[in-house]
């Protein structure tokens, strides 16, 4: 098994933070795990991604060709990434400001209301646990357990109470994807 | 058994050196190996350890200040990336003009100049060529995984130690930023003082009961003596390169062409390589660990039975001459090289390796 996934938007939504935990969760679920994120002034509002890479074998290059997966948070990496997605692979994007929605037709296109899920949730600190869990219910890579110990490594444990939230915004995010 | 972790290659650097014992760091922030100063300031080893972190007021101060620490045979490091590393060159020279063991990082960005925060390869010239002025070299090891930046910490140090002169850990960005599982060598006390005088009888420890001082220096006024120096550390750059040499192949047993790469983007190679034999393509890899002392010779016996080599590089074609002075003209070396941030992807290398050798299918 591998699955070469990036996840693509503004800086400030949580990509790099999403990446991680889902990295943290294939180390909990014994994968071996790359994260390699585009840094720099994309964290300054610009557009920010992260490739991560989980695989039952050691992995040789952190930076691919195309992917499996796609997450893609708004129009400039929707633009850019979803040629990218090996045919047969699977695009997940937040149809929130997109005004050219995917087109292509050999690839598993899910649209996925993550903005608006946390609006109603009441928190927008959210949104990223709503797509991991969308993610995770179209690609289950690894198991909702091991997201959950991955979120209590990269906690801090002062946030240790907000898990049960991010918890349920997992299950959100997997419900809006049935 | 240690307990296997996620984190960034700058991250596993702190790690290291606190594990290693290191006696002092000493550096200054830039993009992208800030980490590196913020992971040892977050462990705070001086309450533990007695490690001193310093953050100082500016590049050059740093590698003085490992120069001081050196000088006593304490086990010093510091950190940069490109034009901060640039600043300190001075202070490298002295280094190994004195003769002494530290370890400096440098997590390449783009330049020239302030460049860009994006991952390079632009200072293996630096490096290897000696960036800072006189005869003179520094033991260069290249990281592909974040497990080696952990692991050439304790080697990078040993190294110096062992040849009394200066040893860097070049990386490129991509591995300093990048996140993935590593086992951590085990805790080692930091040495005591009497450790530390058995170990380097040479360094200023105090006069003590020997009948002279320690002096460090790289001054010498009398050209003889100084001819004499030079001489010296030319036997210890012989001596090095006759042991140190450290490099990985990978598919080359029945290669017909050979891509040699080093750090981060040999393994964008690798990936290239594995696609390429899938196509019948028969192309290996070799990949310098150290890139000075460079495997000359593992490339020069190579070069007997292939048919080309191509480098791949971020930034203009450095390496390659190496590479082709190991050759020395039997077949033919191109470079391909991506600058200023830009990375390659594993297809770009296939079509490189193509577009340079047209009569592969």
């Amino acid at each position: 098994m591998k699955e070469e996934i990036i996840i693509a938007g503004f800086g400030g939504q949580g990509v790099l933070s999403m990446g991680k935990i889902l990295a943290y969760a294939g180390l909990m679920h014994d994968l071996e795990v790359t994260w390699m994120p585009a840094y720099g002034p994309e964290q300054r509002g610009g557009t920010a991604n992260v490739t991560v890479i989980l695989s039952d074998s050691s992995i040789s290059s952190p930076i691919v060709d195309s992917y499996d997966t796609a997450v893609i948070l708004n129009q400039q990496s929707l633009d850019k990434f979803e040629r990218k997605v090996k045919p047969g692979g699977t695009l997940l994007y937040d149809p929130y400001g997109i005004h050219h929605a995917p087109t292509r037709t050999d690839i598993n296109i899910v649209p996925v209301e993550a903005m608006l899920k946390s609006v109603e949730l009441k928190n927008a600190k959210t949104y990223n646990m709503i797509l991991l869990g969308a993610l995770l219910a179209k690609r289950p890579i690894v198991p909702v357990e091991a997201v959950i110990k991955g979120l209590r490594k990269t906690l801090p444990e002062r946030h240790h109470h907000l898990i049960p939230l991010n918890e349920q915004a997992i299950e959100a995010g997997m419900k809006l994807v049935e | 058994m240690e307990e296997v972790k996620l984190m960034k290659g700058n991250e596993a650097i702190a790690h290291a050196a606190i594990r290693y014992g290191f006696d002092g760091y000493f550096g200054y922030p830039i993009t992208p190996q800030s980490e590196v100063l913020e992971t040892l300031e977050e462990l705070m080893p001086w309450e533990t350890t007695g490690m001193v972190v310093l953050q100082a007021e500016s590049e050059v101060a740093a590698i003085n200040m490992v120069y001081g620490g050196a000088a006593s045979g304490k086990a010093v490091m510091t950190s940069s990336s490109s034009p901060g590393v640039s600043l300190k060159q001075e202070g490298i020279s002295y280094l190994a003009g004195a003769e002494l063991p530290a370890l400096i990082l440098n997590v390449m960005r783009g330049g020239p100049g302030l460049g860009t925060i994006q991952p390079s390869q632009a200072d293996y010239f630096q490096a290897t060529k000696g960036g800072g002025h006189g005869d003179y070299h520094l033991i260069v090891l290249s990281p592909a995984t974040v497990q080696e930046m952990a692991d050439f910490v304790g080697l990078g140090m040993d190294l110096a130690f062992k040849y009394r002169t200066p040893a860097m850990i070049l990386a490129d960005g991509i591995v300093g930023q990048m996140m993935e599982k590593v086992v951590l060598p085990p805790f080692r006390p930091r040495r005591t003082a009497e450790q530390i005088a058995e170990q380097c009888p040479w360094a200023a420890t105090g006069k003590g009961n020997r009948k002279h001082r320690n002096v460090i220096t790289s001054l010498e006024m009398d050209s003889a003596r100084m001819e004499e120096n030079n001489h010296r550390f030319q036997r210890t750059y012989e001596e090095i390169r006759k042991n140190e040499v450290r490099f990985k192949e990978y598919y080359t047993d029945d290669a017909e062409y050979i891509i040699v790469a080093f750090g981060t983007v040999a393994r964008i190679c690798l990936k290239a390589i594995e696609d390429a034999r899938k196509q019948g393509i028969k192309v290996g890899l070799l990949r310098p660990i150290t890139l000075w002392p460079f495997p000359t010779e593992a490339l020069a016996s190579l070069a007997g039975r292939v048919k080309g080599m191509l480098t791949v590089e971020l930034n203009a074609g450095q390496m390659v001459e190496d590479v082709r002075l190991a050759v020395n003209g039997r077949i033919p070396v191109y470079h391909f090289g991506r600058m200023g941030g830009m990375i390659p992807n594993p297809g770009e290398v296939l079509d490189a390796l193509r577009a340079n050798f047209p009569e592969i299918k």
